[in-house]
């Protein structure tokens, strides 16, 4: 099954491929991954889908945290969390069409970003499932262009202020 | 720090973490480096024949001394040159320290002259690595090299200098703390697991210790013969662990594994407790997995939380290191009594001997081995390369000195043997050194025979000359139906006029009947020696478990069948 793993490091150079890296050596499969800055200054967070059994995952976690600049790794796949990511789509929007695709996106509670005269950029955040869902609807439409980030995940609830 | 360059800083680092030898190959990357290094007066310098030698030599060094090894590469090729050194340092847990110098910083990136990317090289066989970009983190770096590399679970850590980073003022000084938040090795053992394990070792009727390289990197030898004893229990180890209990007490029965010792392998399939310690279940020691240590309660005992599990799931778990887990675990332990556990273990000791076949008139690689073990009453420390002869000193050669017996183990790199001796000997200038090599790998990397001679080293190397890649052979003989190919050593030199070239002392060994005047004159001579052993290609190494079978079950010569029927 996929796991969700929030994974802070400390953003020295070349830890991505480090952590990349250790990947691809030991054979695991990463679904995505996701970086970038914290509250803290000096430390990142990576957010990394990966496929595997509990046995699988125990192995990456450990493995992970032999990587010097990994400081803590958590498995957020059974907490209660909200996970986004983010889409963009150019799509064809040719005049009979634009009227529906503005609705659409009125449905789905998405923005248009930028509008040609024969295109839309649409900017979408949500869960995978949802992100599946509008890529769906569009296509009929004509999809141009399209780039989705990996997830990025928060566990729900309260959290003491760091103490720095 | 006094006015110094990045250069100095490294060194006077160096000197301050009590590095007294470095093994080295210099460039034009380096030449700071090495301007600095001529003024140390702590450190000796020796410059190794190519930088690959410079590797394995720290590792030798590294294994013998217990201190971290340190060797010093120019960039581009010279770099290069060290990624199998560090790989084998990097699969059998030796601290290593690595500096390689690097095109200037501000060339990084357009494929300079000698530029290659060593750190992204380097990234799967090292424990950690640092290319420098401020010449003020130097000291802060070398420092936390030393202290990752000798930590936890040991490991090879590199350090890639900028030229121009080395030639840069230094004005940092060396921090009196290290401050690695992501690094924590595990040294205490947790408590309760530790006493869950005590109690499975108590109910134990056939208990069985399995010591690894971590017993050996954690001191902890002294300690496993007090544990061995409160339990009654016998010690089996892997190559890594051949020096691990080099103690004479009846309870050491040999090395495990596809070449194993018939009673360690029967003794691993029968036993009900399984206590591995600092050992990690590696597919040479297990074969088949599915059939290991099948009747066993598991204990697992290493540093690296990631060995627990990762092949052979294990019912008390312990993390941490191997002297201060045996330490606790003797405060709980009653001692027992296996007699018939043992008795039943002395009665396959013979196996041993029994798994070859009738002597015959030909010199016996084995014999030699044997001999030398007895002439030498174990107490020398011994260095091998990769492949028959291996095994053999594996099997034959019992370690009697602590950090004495130093081999590839996890990687199998052929080419070890030689310039490992060398930096064994100069670990231990005033013991007896032998590399017991074949004839394949001692071509490897044969060029540290100037190595040797240039520092008086009197390494006694003892060559298996085959003509043929024996270890290749067998896996022809056995896997691919007798059809032996690429194997054919031809061409190989005349290794009388090799010796005499580097100035050693030569034997021929043809004779059974010679081996001990050969080996008695040889060991005694004080010089630099190279003895010859004419071994017939058709020598074969046994018991050998095929592949796919478990421990038990073992190919003898005699018949080729399983030892036990």
């Amino acid at each position: 099954m996929k796991h969700i793993l929030n994974v802070q490091v400390q953003d020295h150079s070349g830890v991505l491929v480090r952590v990349a890296g250790l990947f691809s050596r030991r054979g695991y499969n990463i679904d995505t991954l996701t970086v970038g800055a914290t509250e803290t200054p000096g430390i990142s967070s990576m957010t990394i889908v990966v496929e595997g059994d509990d046995r699988v995952i125990e192995q990456v976690t450990k493995q992970l945290y032999k990587i010097v600049e990994v400081l803590k790794i958590q498995d957020v796949t059974n907490d209660e969390f909200v996970g986004r990511e983010l889409l963009m789509l150019r799509v064809q929007a040719n005049k009979e069409d634009r009227l529906e695709i503005m609705h659409l996106c009125e449905i789905f509670r998405i923005k248009i970003v930028d509008i040609q005269r024969k295109s839309f950029v649409i900017e979408a955040t949500g869960t995978h499932s949802k992100l599946a869902a509008i890529e769906e609807a569009f296509r009929p439409f004509g999809i141009q262009e399209m780039k989705r980030t990996g997830l990025i995940a928060m566990t729900r609830g309260e959290k003491l202020p760091r103490k720095d | 720090m006094a006015k110094m360059n990045g250069a100095e800083a490294i060194i006077a680092c160096l000197e301050e973490a009590g590095c007294d030898t470095v093994f080295s190959y210099p460039g034009g990357a380096v030449l700071g480096i090495f301007e600095a290094l001529r003024n140390s007066k702590q450190i000796k310098n020796v410059l190794t024949r190519t930088e690959q030698g410079a590797t394995h030599a720290a590792s030798g060094y590294a294994r013998v001394s217990g201190k971290a090894g340190v060797c010093i590469a120019t960039s581009g090729p010279g770099a290069t040159n060290l990624v199998t050194g560090l790989a084998t340092a990097y699969m059998d847990s030796l601290p290593v320290i690595a500096i390689t110098g690097q095109v200037a910083s501000t060339m990084i990136g357009t494929d300079a002259f000698q530029e290659i990317d060593i750190t992204g090289i380097t990234r799967p066989i090292v424990k950690h690595s640092y290319l420098v970009t401020d010449v003020n983190e130097l000291p802060q770096v070398i420092k936390e090299a030393f202290y990752l590399a000798t930590t936890g679970r040991p490991g090879p850590v590199l350090i890639d200098v900028p030229k121009n980073i080395s030639d840069m003022e230094c004005t940092a000084e060396i921090p009196g703390t290290i401050n690695l938040p992501g690094y924590k090795p595990t040294f205490k053992g947790h408590k309760l697991k530790i006493k869950n394990a005590c109690k499975v070792l108590q109910e134990a009727k056939k208990p069985l210790i399995y010591a690894g390289g971590g017993v050996v990197s954690a001191g902890a030898e002294e300690l496993l013969h007090e544990l061995a004893h409160r339990l009654d229990a016998p010690v089996a180890v892997t190559l890594m662990g051949k020096s691990a209990y080099p103690f004479r007490d009846g309870y050491f029965i040999g090395m495990l594994g596809i070449h194993g010792a018939p009673a360690a392998n029967l003794a691993v399939t029968e036993c009900d407790v399984l206590l591995a310690i600092g050992a990690r279940f590696d597919d040479r020691v297990t074969a088949n997995v599915a059939k290991f240590a099948q009747e066993a309660t598991i204990i697992h005992v290493d540093v690296d939380p990631a060995e627990i599990g990762k092949n052979v799931p294990s019912d008390v778990p312990i993390v941490g290191d191997a002297a201060a887990i045996i330490r606790d675990m003797l405060e709980f332990l009653q001692p027992a009594e296996h007699e018939a556990w043992r008795a039943r273990i002395e009665s396959w000791r013979p196996l041993t001997s029994d798994a070859y076949g009738e002597i015959t008139d030909s010199l016996r690689f084995r014999d030699v081995i044997g001999r030398l073990n007895s002439l030498t009453r174990g107490k020398v420390v011994v260095t091998t390369d990769v492949g028959q002869h291996q095994m053999v000193a594996a099997q034959f050669f019992n370690s009697h000195r602590r950090r004495g017996f130093i081999s590839s183990g996890g990687l199998g790199t052929m080419g070890y043997g030689l310039p490992s001796a060398v930096g064994a000997q100069l670990a231990a200038p005033d013991e007896l050194v032998v590399c017991v090599t074949g004839d394949g790998s001692f071509q490897m990397t044969m060029n540290e025979l100037a190595t040797a001679k240039a520092h008086n080293l009197p390494i006694k190397v003892i060559l298996s000359n085959n003509s043929n890649l024996g270890m290749v052979r067998q896996l022809q003989k056995y896997y691919v139906d007798n059809n032996y190919f690429g194997i054919d050593l031809e061409g190989n030199p005349n290794f009388e006029k090799i010796a005499e070239a580097y100035d050693m002392a030569y034997y021929r060994l043809e004779n059974p009947q010679d081996i001990d005047a050969v080996l008695a004159d040889a060991l005694a001579n004080g010089r630099l020696t190279l003895v010859e052993c004419i071994i017939p290609k058709e020598e074969m190494v046994y018991p050998m478990v095929l592949s796919g079978h478990g421990l038990d079950d073992m190919v003898v010569e005699s018949n080729n069948t399983p030892a036990r029927e």
